[in-house]
């Protein structure tokens, strides 16, 4: 475990300001506690100081996960945000997508969410802005990347794709292995 | 049967063949030290590159050269070591090559403070005579070691005490004390001088600028380097020149990374990421050209969908219904 260098905290913040944009400053300084971030086999972890104090004395090899992973840190040195990050983005989320309740399902298990699976979509959605995707009652499901801008959406076709798909809470189930 | 004895036959042909050795040049022999020198040309043709044939040409070389000298060791004068019943011993004569030097000779080293100072003074070794003149034993004693001339800790039953010092202190635990400082000061100085020589070994001689107009850019740099750290600071205080660039040498030459250590200042590590989110935000454009071009077409939608509206309610409620139910599952916030 060690801290990130700058290059690093440079690549996770940009990837969060995509969904939460200046929100970060609310993680990094919060007013209940230190939270740092650290990494830990090229996975970025969100931990409290008390809790990186307890982690500390634990050997490398025995650690698996401290905190919460935020993502990983691919070969070549990019930022992969996870879907185990989704508890913090949730709340300071700038930009949403409500999905209707037919097509949850089909967003739950890994496909992209179509322009007949659209609930609403925040205004200002600027194309290829990060977005949170919630269900109708509010819940969180995931997040994506708008593939059309709100304008776009209202004139585009039903069977359009709005929002790619990058993570979604039923990879708690499909990839259970591979998560930390 | 008679195969038999002519393979034997041929056998022992073979063996009588072999010790006699037929050469052009006649062999060398030094056998002080058992050497065989062969000045006659190699076979040329067989001698290159690797193989079995140049290893079976190789070996019967060698076995007619061992054989020529061990001719020549059975030529030399021979006696019974231990008696009648021992081994049979050559004399060998006293070696004449010149064995070239196993190591290489040792270098000069730089010459020690004392070793400076006398030749500055002129100072020669005088030559010191083994045996010293003992007056009270009326004899000749050697000048060190056992029984010297002076040296019976017996004699040394006196030792007066000086002028100014105090008369309850020991006189002989003062100069058995003051042996001991000399002798540490000479191990001090020995030692002091072997590090001086072997740090003037190790050095390499730094390499001197070129006299002016031939300098290279990489040469400049490194003299400018070397000069900044030749401060007895080791260049941390130096000035920039200005255009140098202000990097510190990392002391490993750049090959280990260093990171900051896990649980170092967390509330200075929340003040950098801070300050790396306002220069990042401070980067951004602030008026987003795309935002701007769709709010102002949202906005002129707005306008042609607020006139057309006006125009449809001046037709009637029927038109509009039939307008409205494919919007409303909709709803832009």
């Amino acid at each position: 475990m060690r801290p990130l260098t700058e290059a690093e905290t440079r690549a996770v913040f940009e990837k969060l300001q995509r969904y939460i944009g200046e929100n970060i400053q609310l993680l990094v300084d919060r007013p209940d506690g230190t939270y740092c971030f650290r990494l830990h086999r090229d996975r970025v972890f969100y931990l409290s100081e008390k809790l990186l104090k307890v982690a500390a004395s634990v050997p490398r090899d025995n650690l698996v996960s401290p905190g919460t992973c935020f993502g990983k840190f691919t070969k070549t040195q990019k930022f992969r945000l996870s879907v185990t990050a989704l508890d913090f983005l949730a709340p300071y989320a700038k930009y949403k997508v409500w999905v209707k309740p037919g097509s949850e399902q089909s967003f739950l298990y890994g496909n992209h969410v179509l322009k007949s699976g659209l609930g609403r979509i925040t205004e200002n959605t600027a194309q290829y802005q990060g977005v949170v995707v919630y269900s109708m009652a509010d819940v969180p499901l995931g997040f994506g990347v708008a593939a059309k801008s709100t304008q776009e959406c209202r004139k585009v076709d039903p069977m359009a794709i709005v929002v790619f798909h990058q993570a979604d809470v039923g990879e708690y189930v499909r990839s259970e292995d591979t998560l930390t | 049967v008679e195969d038999v004895l002519a393979a034997a036959e041929e056998q022992e042909a073979e063996k009588r063949r072999s010790v006699t050795v037929e050469k052009e040049l006649e062999l060398e022999f030094d056998l002080g030290n058992l050497l065989a020198l062969d000045r006659n040309p190699p076979p040329a043709a067989g001698l290159r590159g690797a193989g079995p044939r140049r290893e079976a040409q190789l070996r019967a070389l060698a076995r007619d050269n061992t054989q020529l000298l061990v001719a020549r060791l059975w030529q030399l004068p021979a006696e019974r070591a231990g008696g009648p019943g021992g081994p049979l011993v050559a004399r060998l004569p006293e070696p004449a090559f010149r064995l070239p030097r196993e190591k290489p000779p040792p270098r000069p080293r730089p010459p020690t403070r004392w070793e400076q100072f006398a030749r500055l003074k002129g100072i020669r070794r005088r030559k010191r005579t083994a045996l010293v003149w003992d007056e009270q034993a009326k004899e000749w004693r050697r000048r060190w070691g056992y029984r010297r001339a002076g040296g019976d800790p017996a004699r040394a039953w006196l030792a007066e005490v000086p002028a100014g010092a105090d008369p309850q202190e020991d006189q002989f635990a003062q100069l058995r004390r003051e042996k001991r400082e000399r002798v540490a000061r000479n191990e001090l100085n020995r030692l002091r001088n072997l590090a001086r020589a072997h740090r003037a070994a190790t050095t390499v001689p730094a390499a001197p600028l070129h006299p002016t107009g031939h300098q290279s850019r990489e040469e400049l740099g490194h003299v400018a380097r070397v000069a900044r750290v030749s401060t007895a600071s080791l260049g941390r205080f130096q000035p920039r020149l200005p255009k140098e660039p202000a990097e510190p040498p990392s002391r490993s030459g750049g090959k280990k990374r260093r990171f900051e250590p896990l649980l170092g200042n967390l509330a200075a590590e929340r003040g950098r990421q801070l300050e790396l989110l306002r220069d990042m935000n401070s980067k951004k454009p602030v008026l987003d050209i795309t935002r701007a071009v769709n709010k102002q077409l949202r906005q002129e939608e707005a306008e042609a969908a607020a006139a057309k509206g006006k125009k449809q309610s001046q037709r009637g409620k029927r038109g509009r219904r039939r307008q409205h139910v494919g919007r409303s599952g909709k709803k832009s916030g």
